[in-house]
């Protein structure tokens, strides 16, 4: 642990939009006007009790909130530890956390007059949730997405057309998230007039990280509650998968200053650590992309190196800013399941409870395999399951397919 | 202190003229290649040279200097050969200004302090950070003041009034202003547009003030450089190299040639106009 640890994990960022030395508003003059507007519209929106009234709103009778914490009955006796709960977060509306942060952003938007909505997606669970609230309050909307994520997420980019976004595959450099990111930024500074960009993570400049770490926290504020209703007391662990790490941040950020509580994140290891992977924090450092430092995968140029995943979502050479920090500061344990542990969490996960989760969280169940059963039976460990497996169920369909022959 | 940027805007007045600025990417197609092209710009009328630092994720360029970008780090350019290939220009011209534009992530990790200690010693001048506002001045751009190189800074259509005393607090050598709101290689500017936004920086500096993005044309150039103090030519460039590549992205005989053509083109526009008053 670091010696000059801070008295609260809760504070940060500070006024430039620091964690630490993570964060930051790294982006080309043309955007920081925009950022700082939208930097000031946001700070009003929080203080405004009509939009946490509006907003609240929706969440209850569009979302669906609040998500149910659910005793996973089977799951506990399976691994005979500590009794598992699941954030039902696949529940919500649009089939994941997202849209809890996309309606939170495009009624941000909306007070900034903003018509047209950018934003870039890797499974298209971001996507989706985007394309949704677009419709839903009748804003133009465009999604760019790695040409690899057209073809593994077909039923998202089918939702994002039925729902009148236009979809823009994207062909530059791996053809993922990361290109995504990198082009949705091109368009926003070539229409930084009449745009807002709906970032899909806790990442990019200040205030993104902030901001969608805000609207995301609904999650933890919710666990806080029910865990308090169901158990009479708060959980002894909380584990969530990584890419940019938003339903992480959302699950954690409450806990932070409950030091009992232990906390892990699970980025993707993909091949392996020594292979292709996804796992910044484990085999990347610091460095500037996307306009904040972070943890990052490069070679020792500097270049950004290709990330892999099985997951389109967790496809990103990068963590948000905050993540980066809270490991450093030792507040939470960052952890990776591989590729081929996710499949087999997925697939445990489907037959025990009933649940098909989607490829992302089943990098935290894989990780709940090892935890849980070295936990006693009183330990509460709650499972943020961040999405539902309908959009990954003809890529594993596949993969499981071609194993039998 | 007088910088080779200064000494050059100072002649440049002398002979009642605007500066015309080249941009080309180090190492594109090849290190070799790249270097006999920049050695070239000077006598095909350069008077500014900038020099593309390749990065994998250039938010703010178009596909034109992306790729450029790509070619390079496939043929093997890192920041530490970029300056290799400025010391190597050095020791035949020790006049021609040398600016080195890009991103911040490859100087964070080579170290900031090195890093300017090593481009000083190689002969550069100045440094365009595309992602480096005023907000984050504490990263480079104060360090490398320090270290007696200019840090040109970027305005763009989005930076008002209020705005550009900060823009333009630790700006040095000259402002390059971005006379659209996009990425390189867009839309071209309206040249009475772009004369009113100079004449409102000049409103707030001293400093002359160069404006790119959307020249590619003699024409261009030349209106241009009747507005501001000089006139940048990147992507077109950029292009006229990528078109002289043989079909596996290859230099060819055509190659230097291609490019010093185009730059004499575009020189002869812009030392056509006569440079609006001051």
């Amino acid at each position: 642990m670091n010696p000059n640890l801070p008295n609260s994990f809760r504070t940060g960022p500070d006024e430039r939009g620091h964690f630490g030395i993570f964060g930051g508003r790294f982006v080309a003059e043309t955007l920081m006007p925009l950022i700082l507007d939208l930097e000031k519209a946001y700070a009003d929106a929080k203080a405004d009790p009509a939009f946490q009234a509006e907003m609240n709103g929706y969440l209850k009778n569009y979302v669906g909130r609040p998500s149910p914490l659910y005793f996973a009955e089977r799951l506990t006796e399976h691994l005979g530890g500590a009794k598992i709960y699941f954030k039902r977060e696949e529940l919500n509306h649009t089939g994941s956390h997202k849209v809890n942060n996309v309606l939170g952003q495009i009624m941000v938007a909306r007070r900034m007059g903003k018509k047209r909505i950018i934003a870039e997606t890797g499974a298209g669970q971001h996507g989706v949730a985007t394309a949704t609230l677009c419709a839903r309050f009748g804003l133009d909307c465009v999604v760019y997405m790695g040409a690899v994520d057209v073809e593994r997420q077909q039923p998202n980019v089918i939702r994002m057309e039925m729902l009148g976004a236009r979809v823009v595959p994207v062909q530059s450099g791996s053809r993922t998230l990361k290109d995504a990111m990198n082009d949705a930024l091109r368009d926003w500074v070539t229409n930084v007039h009449d745009t807002f960009y709906c970032i899909g993570t806790v990442a990019g400049p200040h205030p993104y990280p902030m901001m969608v770490r805000d609207f995301q926290s609904v999650i933890g504020d919710e666990t806080r509650t029910q865990m308090q209703e169901i158990e009479g007391r708060l959980p002894d662990s909380l584990i969530a998968c990584i890419g940019g790490g938003s339903n992480a941040m959302g699950l954690f950020h409450p806990f932070l200053d409950d030091p009992s509580i232990e906390i892990f994140g699970v980025e993707a290891a993909g091949h392996g650590l020594t292979q292709l992977h996804a796992a910044s924090i484990a085999g990347g450092r610091p460095g500037v992309l996307h306009g904040n430092r972070t943890y990052l995968l490069m070679d020792e140029d500097g270049q950004i190196q290709d990330a892999h995943s099985i997951s389109a979502g967790l496809d990103y050479p990068g963590i948000g800013p905050e993540h980066s920090w809270l490991h450093e500061t030792g507040r939470v344990t960052y952890l990776s399941a591989t590729d081929e542990e996710a499949l087999e969490a997925f697939q445990l996960l489907s037959r025990l409870e009933g649940i098909i989760p989607a490829l992302e969280p089943a990098h935290a169940i894989a990780k709940v395999l090892e935890l849980a059963p070295k936990r006693p039976k009183d330990h509460l460990m709650v499972v943020n399951l961040s999405g539902r497996g309908d959009k990954d169920v003809p890529q594993v369909g596949d993969i499981l397919k071609g194993r039998k022959k | 202190m007088t910088t080779r940027i200064d000494a050059c805007f100072a002649e440049l007045a002398k002979q009642g003229r605007s500066a015309f600025v080249t941009f080309l990417m180090a190492g594109d197609p090849d290190p070799a290649t790249s270097l006999s092209i920049i050695k070239a710009l000077p006598k095909a009328g350069a008077d500014i040279i900038e020099i593309g630092m390749p990065f994998t994720d250039p938010m703010a360029d178009g596909p034109s200097i992306q790729a450029a970008g790509l070619r390079a780090l496939k043929a093997g350019m890192t920041l530490k050969k970029t300056l290799e290939m400025v010391r190597g220009f050095r020791k035949d011209d020790n006049a021609t200004p040398l600016v080195l534009m890009g991103y911040y992530n490859p100087i964070y990790i080579y170290g900031v302090d090195k890093f300017l200690a090593d481009a000083k010693a190689a002969g550069v001048d100045g440094l365009i950070i595309v992602d480096l506002p005023p907000e984050e001045d504490t990263e480079l751009c104060i360090p490398a003041m320090k270290a007696g190189l200019n840090f040109i800074r970027l305005a763009t259509p989005t930076t008002d009034d209020k705005r550009l005393p900060a823009v333009l607090a630790n700006t040095s050598g000259f402002v390059y202003y971005v006379s659209i709101a996009g990425i390189t290689g867009g839309a071209a500017a309206d040249s009475n547009v772009v004369g009113e936004a100079v004449a409102r920086i000049k409103r707030h500096t001293k400093l002359p003030v160069c404006v790119g993005f959307g020249i590619r044309t003699p024409d261009a150039a030349r209106a241009i450089a009747q507005k501001a103090n000089g006139a940048v030519v990147g992507t077109a460039l950029v292009d006229a190299l990528h078109a002289s590549l043989d079909g596996e992205g290859r230099a060819t005989p055509k190659t230097v040639g291609a490019v010093a053509d185009l730059a004499s083109a575009l020189a002869q526009g812009v030392k056509g106009a006569k440079q609006a008053a001051e």
